[in-house]
């Protein structure tokens, strides 16, 4: 394997950022300190663009954004101890999205290890369940094939966060390298070969079910598998729902689109994702907060799943026929043997009727907040000004729940959110790594204030590092999904979720050099979403809202979708 | 319920018993028994682990376990065609001079070995099934035990049969 000809002599820190070049990384997004210091002497001297962040969180959630955009792992760097444990939330919610990304952490020389040194932490015990994998090299030697197997494993597969956890000594010493062009790791099979049986039991038992649905997951997105999806759907005239995360796997203004089902799925979609007799459920972990109760969902339903990860299968649901495997593969060859038997369903069957009926009742008669910046009625107005290939990411709470009602997502792809583990101030990170994956579209974070104040000093990075995204501010002055739940469930007791208007949204942006906008009626939104568009700098537009606003439809925790609760 | 007896084969490498006990508790698996040895091939080590749940649990066990990419190979053994042993110390009280020879005799009873017999107590070694371990544990509690030490199964499933 190692040809002693090829061998190079340099420092642990030049070969970790020689092996960064080789796989393609342009910006590493971080914050040095005393442990990765060798490192960021040699970022400096590379050809990778840094990107300082202000608290390391806010490093790992812009890698996490710019990989989901690029699909290549994102790239973020923390010094050990406080630097490494405050990544760590990043590094959950990659993994709980599926997010590729490769996290770099600085750790204490080799022989101060388990010595409780200055700024040591156990970064690899404590992230080990967030982990799709990790590394601690303790020899420089180790590190161009450490890097090399850590992207091969975030990426490939179903993607997740790998941690390279690097001693200071082992950045620093001198040591004989080779950079390996392609690695083995022996017990990673990311791929399944293609399940022609069990495909062929998909096709059959699809194309015997009365009232079909497709239920569309985030893998149909980290797969883009948008187009194979759509001409089965097309062909066979079925309806799709999507899971939340799964959002923009599927045109949402698309005639056979019922949008998200879930806890605050459409009307349209829940409904009749109950009345179906089988469902084609494409990368998803039927996550409770997408199908509600378990055993409620599965009554009178027949499941065909198709996943990359096995263990998904059968997890939650019991599943009628499993294909595992990438699901563009498995589509594909699904899509091609309904071609070989030349199915093709007309669209005047009853249950496509009913389906239509159904949309067009729910998109005419659903309730909405009658106020004038009624959260329905802003995000349409975004969606309006909004080119459809423009990135929106959210925040976590009502405005996110919000974007999933009232926001389509049109063009493949181009919707992204914490869905899984529910992380507040994700969405304006992310969406600063995601302007950097596609500087050239515009990127707009849809947020809520409770959510934007925990990693608003990312500010600082979009005006320095010229990354001029959009935060569109859904300001409640509260915290209003907790607020929402305490005024469900809790009798209106209010405990700890008035933000009090504090901060001022507007100086806030201003006091970064970003630009502050405030929209108070329809037609300043209007005017300072096309001032935004237009902007060369980060901007903030805070428009406030109804507190009392809540999220409608909603799929109370522990119960099905059948039991969702409407606007009355 | 069922009791299931997993067979790991991982890499020997430092860190992936961690891994594989921390698997466990993150998704709400029981172990029942653990036991971790070197195997035939010094790169790999293979760890025994029995554990009991429902069928669905058990197979969502295998399919973590095998999820992970420091295991190179999990099976879920046979019971009834795996040959299954535990090792078991017992420390036994000699309440009087008689009782050495009860527990000589029950011992060979079970083909255990004796070890340091004293006045007071006698060590009993036995390799035997979870089921002959326990018959033996309720005779020896009538004499008083001190101690017990076992050490978590170890398992190999049988050939094929041979026609």
């Amino acid at each position: 394997m190692t040809d002693k000809n090829k061998m190079e002599n340099m420092i642990g820190a030049t070969a970790l950022m020689k092996s960064l070049e080789k796989e393609g990384v342009k910006e590493v997004f971080g914050l040095p300190g005393g442990a990765n210091l060798p490192m960021y002497d040699e970022l400096g001297k590379s050809n990778i663009r840094h990107i300082l962040v202000r608290h390391e969180q806010s490093a790992a959630h812009m890698a996490d954004g710019f990989g989901r955009v690029s699909r290549k792992p994102g790239v973020c760097f923390a010094t050990s101890g406080p630097g490494a444990t405050n990544l760590l939330t990043g590094i959950a919610t990659a993994q709980a999205d599926s997010a590729p990304m490769v996290a770099v952490t600085g750790q204490v020389p080799v022989a101060m290890i388990g010595k409780d040194a200055f700024q040591e932490s156990d970064i690899i015990g404590m992230a080990n369940p967030a982990l799709k994998y990790s590394y601690q090299p303790r020899t420089p030697e180790e590190i161009p094939t450490m890097v090399k197997q850590g992207f091969y494993i975030a990426e490939t597969g179903r993607p997740g966060p790998v941690l390279l956890d690097i001693p200071k000594d082992v950045q620093q010493n001198e040591g004989k390298f080779t950079f390996p062009d392609e690695v083995r790791v022996p017990g990673y099979h990311p791929w399944a070969d293609p399940d022609i049986t069990n495909t062929t039991r998909a096709v059959e038992l699809l194309l015997s079910a009365q009232k079909p649905i497709i239920l569309a997951g985030g893998g149909v997105i980290i797969s883009s598998a948008f187009a194979e999806l759509q001409s089965i759907a097309e062909l066979l005239m079925i309806p799709v729902v999507t899971t939340f995360k799964g959002k923009g796997a599927f045109p949402e203004n698309h005639p056979l689109s019922l949008g998200p089902i879930g806890m605050h799925g459409h009307a349209e979609a829940n409904k009749l994702m109950t009345e179906a007799d089988c469902v084609l459920a494409i990368g998803t972990r039927f996550s409770d907060r997408s199908v509600g109760t378990f055993a409620e969902f599965e009554k009178n339903l027949k499941i065909i799943h198709m996943d990359v990860d096995p263990a998904e299968i059968g997890k939650n649901q019991t599943t009628s026929v499993a294909v595992v495997g990438d699901v563009r593969a498995s589509l594909r060859i699904f899509g091609k043997m309904l071609m070989d038997k030349a199915v093709r369903t007309s669209d005047d069957n009853p249950w496509l009727k009913h389906v239509k009926e159904v949309k067009q009742y729910w998109r005419e008669n659903l309730k909405i907040h009658p106020g004038e910046m009624g959260a329905a009625k802003i995000l349409r107005k975004l969606r309006e000004l909004l080119p459809n290939e423009s990135i929106v990411t959210t925040e976590v709470g009502q405005h996110q729940m919000w974007a999933s009602l009232f926001f389509d997502a049109i063009h493949p792809g181009t919707f992204f959110s914490s869905t899984g583990l529910g992380t507040m101030g994700w969405g304006f990170p992310a969406a600063i790594g995601a302007k950097t994956a596609r500087p050239d579209v515009p990127v707009v974070d849809i947020a809520g204030d409770g959510s934007f104040n925990m990693t608003e000093n990312s500010l600082a990075t979009a005006v320095l590092e010229d990354l001029p995204v959009i935060v569109f501010l859904i300001n409640n002055y509260s915290l209003g999904m907790v607020a929402q739940w305490q005024r469900t469930f809790y009798d209106r007791r209010m405990v700890g979720v008035d933000l009090k208007k504090c901060p001022d949204y507007v100086k806030l942006a201003e006091s970064y050099g970003a630009q502050g906008l405030r929209a108070q009626s329809m037609d300043e939104l209007d005017s300072a979403i096309k001032t935004a568009l237009k902007s060369d700098v980060a901007t903030v537009i805070d428009i406030p809202i109804d507190p009392e606003e809540d999220v409608l439809p909603f799929v109370a925790p522990g119960t099905g979708l059948k039991d969702m609760i409407l606007p009355s | 319920m069922v009791w299931a007896i997993l067979s790991i084969k991982v890499e020997n490498k430092p860190g992936i018993l961690f891994k594989v006990t921390h698997l466990f508790r993150s998704r709400n698996f029981n172990i029942d028994s653990i036991s971790v040895g070197v195997t035939e091939d010094k790169k790999y080590s293979r760890m025994t682990i029995t554990t009991i749940g429902d069928e669905k649990q058990i197979t969502q066990i295998v399919k973590q376990l095998d999820k992970m990419i420091d295991t190179i190979e999990v099976r879920r053994l046979d019971v009834n065609n795996s040959v299954y042993r535990e090792l078991v110390m017992f420390k036994i009280k000699v309440n009087k001079p008689e009782d050495s020879m009860e527990i000589n005799k029950l011992a060979s009873a079970y083909s255990a070995k004796i070890h340091d017999a004293k006045k007071e107590s006698i060590i009993v070694e036995m390799t035997a099934t979870p089921h002959q371990i326990s018959a033996f544990e309720e005779l020896a509690k009538k004499f008083g035990l001190k101690e017990m030490a076992r050490t978590g199964i170890t398992a190999l499933e049988r050939e094929e049969h041979e026609h």
